[in-house]
């Protein structure tokens, strides 16, 4: 037993580990020093694609965080038990799909030619609005983080769902019969009784917004002009692309470090606050 | 009717039919993926919102014989053997820290938990190096070693969540009776543990069904490739064959959402327990 837990598992683990440490080495075997570092401030793409991964989090937490509680609210507020099952798991679907999946299909949905989007707005007479979403620098980004919104708010509806369900509903019996509102129960007994929750979702939410590859690679690989890169694709493209793995190691830090920030407030969040019934 | 029971009725039918709308836009970009998977490429061009003339499995029968079957096995492959050697190693470790006494304890625990803040994308440059000097690179093997490495820091996260409130007297009574760790291990605790293992089997499923990022950097050929990757290079290797690729993305997505719907309950438990501790 001993020998499992002090030789089995820091081998597996060592595979994930050892690599944290070493990554800025790593990439050059020549000392360059902090030459990397310097290019990345001098990048442009490298600015820019920092600005699309805080957009990408700002927009998350608005959607999937603040969107999704109250959406998980309204389900909760039903009456059905059947209904809330339905609609939590409905919601669902597409987070259990992949998010190459999710982004091809949204691929073809903003496709010009046979793209569900412009045909619906020409369908309702907005035929002015098609445009080939993806393939223009000002709407590719948002495109991108709106399949997002619809592949991952199903997800956090969920998980906001099951801890509504942790309150006593003697709260909410109490708060109906001082004649309180849906509104205002929801904003002074599940915000504040759900706010454990906010708090680990905003954390994951920004942790993930800044680790987005998947649906920038499938749905336009960083293009048109990197106008939408993000740090994990540029860090793709720089070392598997264009062969300059320092480069790549440079920006793995700049991820590290946020996520290393994002992961220490993680901590103390959870050490400060916890709500108990 | 009172007046506030007036607004609230009003209000429901806002709240019902704002429910009822996301509910389409859920289902119908998913609904309008599996008819396009059955149309020809003329009907999909001439009218994307058409229902298919007639259901064409041609395009799956394609799709199969285009690289999916590969892509599947694949899939299929890393799915179950990874799940297999992640839950096991998880539950081993799970179970030495929870049970066992040793030195170092906290520290191997924190090392273990730390790993859950390690993003993927950092370590991914020094990784495939490593793969590479290994002669992985490209193997079957690289994705299996990935998948579990990364994913023990979070199954066993959750599994000793689990472990931590099941009852010792039960071990030690196992003990006092000579069982072995190994016994006791297997024959006890293992089984006790149940539903947390099947959340982490389920949850271990989806990540490795549709992992991309490691799946696109370490592999490249036919026979390896596994089915998120394979569909973006269905895409760009068949031109404007779009109802095949259709039809792989079902092939793709409907395992996994079949899984959804018959695991619900075990999976919406490891979710909450996993992002609520």
């Amino acid at each position: 037993m001993l020998l499992a837990v002090f030789v089995y598992l820091p081998l597996a683990q060592n595979l994930a580990f050892s690599t944290q440490e070493w990554d800025i080495y790593s990439g050059t075997s020549e000392f360059v020093g902090l030459e990397n570092y310097e290019k990345l401030l001098g990048d442009a793409v490298f600015w820019s694609a920092l600005a699309n991964n805080g957009l990408y989090a700002l927009l998350s937490i608005a959607f999937q965080v603040a969107g999704a509680l109250v959406l998980a609210a309204m389900i909760e507020s039903l009456r059905s038990m059947r209904w809330r099952k339905a609609l939590r798991a409905i919601y669902f679907v597409p987070s259990a799909i992949s998010l190459t999946v999710a982004g091809l299909l949204f691929y073809f949905i903003y496709e010009p030619n046979l793209g569900m989007l412009n045909h619906l707005l020409e369908a309702v007479g907005l035929g002015a609005l098609t445009q080939p979403w993806l393939g223009q620098e000002s709407t590719a980004m948002v495109g991108i983080i709106a399949m997002s919104q619809w592949q991952g708010f199903g997800y956090s509806t969920l998980l906001f769902a099951v801890a509504i369900q942790r309150i006593p509903s003697e709260l909410y019996e109490a708060a109906a019969i001082d004649g309180i509102g849906p509104v205002r129960r929801f904003l002074h007994v599940t915000v504040p009784l759900v706010r454990e929750m906010t708090g680990l979702m905003v954390i994951v939410t920004i942790s993930g917004a800044f680790q987005v590859f998947n649906e920038v690679m499938v749905m336009t690989s960083g293009g048109p002009n990197n106008s939408t890169q993000v740090l994990a694709t540029w860090l793709y493209r720089s070392g598997f692309v264009r062969n300059d793995f320092g480069y790549a190691a440079a920006i793995a830090t700049v991820i590290f470090v946020v996520t290393l920030i994002v992961a220490l407030g993680q901590l103390w969040y959870t050490k400060r606050r916890r709500v108990d019934f | 009717m009172t007046r506030t029971g007036f607004f609230s009725a009003i209000s429901r039918v806002f709240m019902w039919s704002f429910l009822l709308a996301l509910v389409v836009v859920v289902a119908y970009p998913l609904l309008w993926m599996v008819l396009n998977g059955f149309k020809t490429n003329t009907e999909l061009f001439g009218n994307p919102f058409a229902l298919p003339l007639q259901l064409n499995w041609e395009n799956y029968v394609t799709a199969w014989n285009r690289g999916v079957s590969d892509y599947l096995t694949a899939s299929v492959l890393v799915t179950v053997t990874s799940t297999i050697a992640t839950v096991f190693i998880s539950a081993w470790a799970a179970y030495g820290l929870t049970r066992v006494r040793m030195p170092f304890g906290r520290t191997v625990s924190g090392l273990i938990l730390g790993g859950l803040m390690l993003a993927p994308a950092v370590a991914l440059v020094p990784l495939v190096r490593m793969f590479q000097a290994m002669g992985l690179y490209n193997t079957f093997w690289a994705l299996l070693i990935l998948y579990t490495a990364f994913r023990i820091p979070f199954t066993t996260f959750l599994i000793r969540a689990y472990m931590i409130d099941l009852p010792r007297e039960v071990d030690e009574a196992a003990e006092v009776d000579g069982a072995s760790r190994w016994t006791t291990f297997w024959r006890i605790t293992l089984p006790m543990c149940k539903p947390i293992i099947i959340s982490t089997v389920i949850l271990h499923v989806l990540f490795a069904w549709n992992e991309y990022l490691f799946a696109m950097v370490f592999t490249s050929g036919t026979g390896v490739q596994t089915l998120p990757v394979g569909l973006t290079s269905l895409l760009s290797k068949h031109g404007t064959d779009y109802p095949v690729v259709f039809a792989g993305m079902v092939v793709a997505a409907l395992p996994v959402i079949v899984l959804f719907f018959a695991s619900q309950r075990y999976f919406i438990k490891g979710l909450s327990e996993g992002i609520g501790k």
